[in-house]
């Protein structure tokens, strides 16, 4: 062990003497191990910040968007054709048993008004089960119950943003009264701030009233028994595809749709945003690790160049060390340790390069990029092998030396 | 009566230089007995250096047999030979051979380092080394901050360190000032009285004079054997 200490001191002094050579020697080395440190970290920091996002939206959800119309070849888009109902939304959490809570929306834009301040915000009207659908958490108060449905009553529970542009600071929203198109509404819960949604909109600039409410006094007069969307959560992550095959069933049959025909709703489910998330990762992890992987090759055939000057430029060295002892496998070790401490040296700057550069990044985006051991691990024992597989060829060349001319050589 | 040193019984070598078969040694026939102050002398060309590098196992000889202290030692292998020349040879130079990087203690430590003492035998055998060269107090010197008689005192070191039975000195005064020469044909002249057997090739009369006993060659012959 000390042998390789020695070793190891003496390879890291012929590094001091060229130090300008040894740095360049090791710059493939410290770019490839830079990329591959920014790379897993910052991949994971973006990766679980999407994934994030999405499980806000709600766990293992599903939504069921109403179709689109068609006038003269032009389509509407999702939503535009009134087709959900009411009915349907119940229908669904009577007759699939894959899922867990239905909940439905209508929407509108409308203008809010609470004492002097007001706000343009979405209306929704829904059910008592949103929340549970949507994953969310009251701050203040309670949500919408089915006693506040049955009697379609003046209450409003708001997201964090409307409360914000509603209520002054310190004066209290709960109770608080705000009036919707000149209804007048009563205050009667908060909603935890849930931030973004993948598409950047503000999930806190919402403001729920019950679906009942809604219809006869608010927006719903022109088509009663319609809604937008069905949210609906499946019982678990792995029934997700289940709870989809179901509901389309159901409404197809409801729909009074032919075998064949084009359904006129669409059910989308969740886990397909994070499905293509992680796409988009894969291929920039693909991209990053060929970026990588070319670097830490010409970083190694770098190493192998010098190490050929090297056993050259020391061919008398080799003689001296062979004629006082050293055995084949001592000048080889020696050799090979030699390209190690360069190509790891190399691995050791180039993890402090990417590591500054993936806080650098993680600090600019705002995304987590944790640093975790096991990449710098992976990292070091990388830089280790190329020493290694490029070391080899130069250290054989000089443990096979033929000592009488290494003797002689000038 | 123990066996001789150096037993060489028809050694010959030949190598092939330019298509050509060139027979540098050609049967030799030599025992050199423990503690023995020799030199090898002759000409250039008369096989002399290859002499000395079949003795020192650092090459290995076509024809015949070569017995090191009563072991043939004719045909090892690469490693065995390292090892021998490890533990049981020192060898001193012309142009001294210390490694440019490493200090004078490192210089002398470098042949335990095959040998493997701990660090502490090491460092204290390396030290009794140059205290017996009175180079103790360069030990820390790189070998471009000494002269040319201290390097090659340093490269005595070396050859003591692993306490060989053979010390072989390849024209060991050829880079050196008479003065200098002489001071470290003095120092070969104390270790032989210590009772280690000395071999150096000169072309020097002067340095050959000092020896107890001169062989000449002569075209890869033995042609005189001069005993003092």
């Amino acid at each position: 062990m000390d042998i390789l200490g020695t070793v190891i001191r003496l390879a890291l002094r012929g590094l001091m003497a060229y130090k300008a050579r040894s740095l360049l020697t090791m710059l493939g080395i410290i770019i490839g191990i830079g990329a591959v440190i920014v790379m897993i970290s910052v991949g994971r920091g973006a990766n679980a910040s999407i994934q994030k996002q999405i499980s806000d939206l709600g766990a293992n959800m599903l939504m069921v968007y109403s179709g689109s119309t068609k006038k003269g070849g032009v389509k509407g888009g999702h939503g535009s054709k009134p087709t959900l109902r009411v009915a349907d939304a119940q229908a669904i959490a009577r007759e699939c048993p894959a899922v867990a809570e239905v909940t439905h929306i209508t929407l509108r834009s409308s203008q809010v008004v609470a004492g002097e301040k007001n706000w343009n915000t979405t209306v929704y009207g829904t059910t008592a089960s949103y929340p549970v659908v949507r994953d969310w958490r009251m701050e203040q108060g309670e949500f919408l119950t089915n006693q506040h449905m049955r009697s379609a009553a003046n209450v409003a529970v708001l997201g964090a943003t409307v409360v914000k542009n509603l209520f002054s600071p310190g004066e209290p929203a709960l109770g608080g009264k705000i009036r919707i198109n000149n209804v007048p509404f009563t205050v009667i819960g908060v909603l935890a701030s849930k931030g973004s949604d993948p598409h950047g909109r503000d999930q806190d600039d919402t403001l729920f009233v019950p679906y009942t409410t809604f219809s006869r006094k608010l927006h719903g007069r022109r088509l009663p028994g319609v809604v937008n969307v069905i949210a609906l959560s499946a019982r678990s992550k792995r029934l997700v595809p289940e709870a989809k095959r179901e509901v389309e069933e159901l409404l197809r049959q409801k729909h009074r749709i032919a075998p064949g025909a084009e359904d006129d709703f669409s059910v989308r489910a969740l886990d397909e945003y994070a499905q293509m998330a992680d796409k988009t990762m894969d291929i920039m992890t693909i991209l990053l690790t060929s970026v990588a992987a070319i670097s830490l090759v010409v970083g190694g055939i770098g190493i192998m160049n010098i190490m050929l000057v090297s056993v050259t430029e020391r061919t008398r060295e080799i003689g001296i060390r062979m004629a006082v002892g050293a055995r084949e496998r001592d000048v080889l070790v020696q050799f090979l340790t030699e390209a190690m401490t360069m190509s790891v040296l190399g691995g050791v700057l180039g993890t402090l390069l990417g590591v500054g550069a993936a806080k650098a990044v993680g600090w600019a985006t705002g995304w987590m990029s944790p640093i975790d051991v096991d990449a710098i691990l992976l990292a070091t024992l990388f830089s280790a092998g190329v020493g290694v597989f490029f070391g080899y060829y130069p250290a054989r060349q000089a443990s096979r030396m033929d000592l009488i001319e290494a003797l002689r050589y000038e | 009566m123990d066996a001789p040193v150096i037993r060489f019984a028809g050694v010959s070598r030949t190598y092939p230089m330019e298509g050509e078969l060139v027979e540098a040694l050609r049967g030799i026939d030599l025992e050199i007995e423990q503690g023995e102050l020799m030199a090898i002398m002759g000409p250039s060309g008369s096989g002399k250096s290859t002499m000395m590098h079949i003795a020192g196992l650092l090459d290995t000889l076509s024809r015949g047999r070569y017995e090191l202290e009563g072991e043939d030692v004719s045909s090892l292998s690469k490693n065995q030979r390292a090892d021998i020349r490890n533990r049981r040879i020192g060898f001193i130079f012309q142009s001294f051979n210390l490694l440019a990087r490493c200090s004078a203690l490192e210089n002398v430590e470098l042949p335990m380092l095959y040998h493997r003492p701990g660090v502490a035998e090491r460092r204290e055998r390396a030290m009794a080394a140059l205290e017996a060269v009175g180079m103790a107090d360069r030990a820390q010197h790189l070998p471009r901050q000494l002269s040319g008689g201290q390097q090659q005192r340093v490269a005595v070191a070396r050859a003591l360190v692993n306490r060989p039975a053979l010390i072989l000195a390849d024209e060991p005064t050829g880079n050196l000032d008479t003065r200098t020469g002489r001071e470290i044909i003095r120092l070969l002249s104390s270790l032989h009285q210590q009772g280690i057997t000395v071999v150096l090739v000169t072309h020097d009369p002067e340095v050959g004079r000092a020896m107890r006993r001169r062989i000449f060659l002569r075209d890869g012959l033995l042609e005189r054997d001069e005993a003092a």
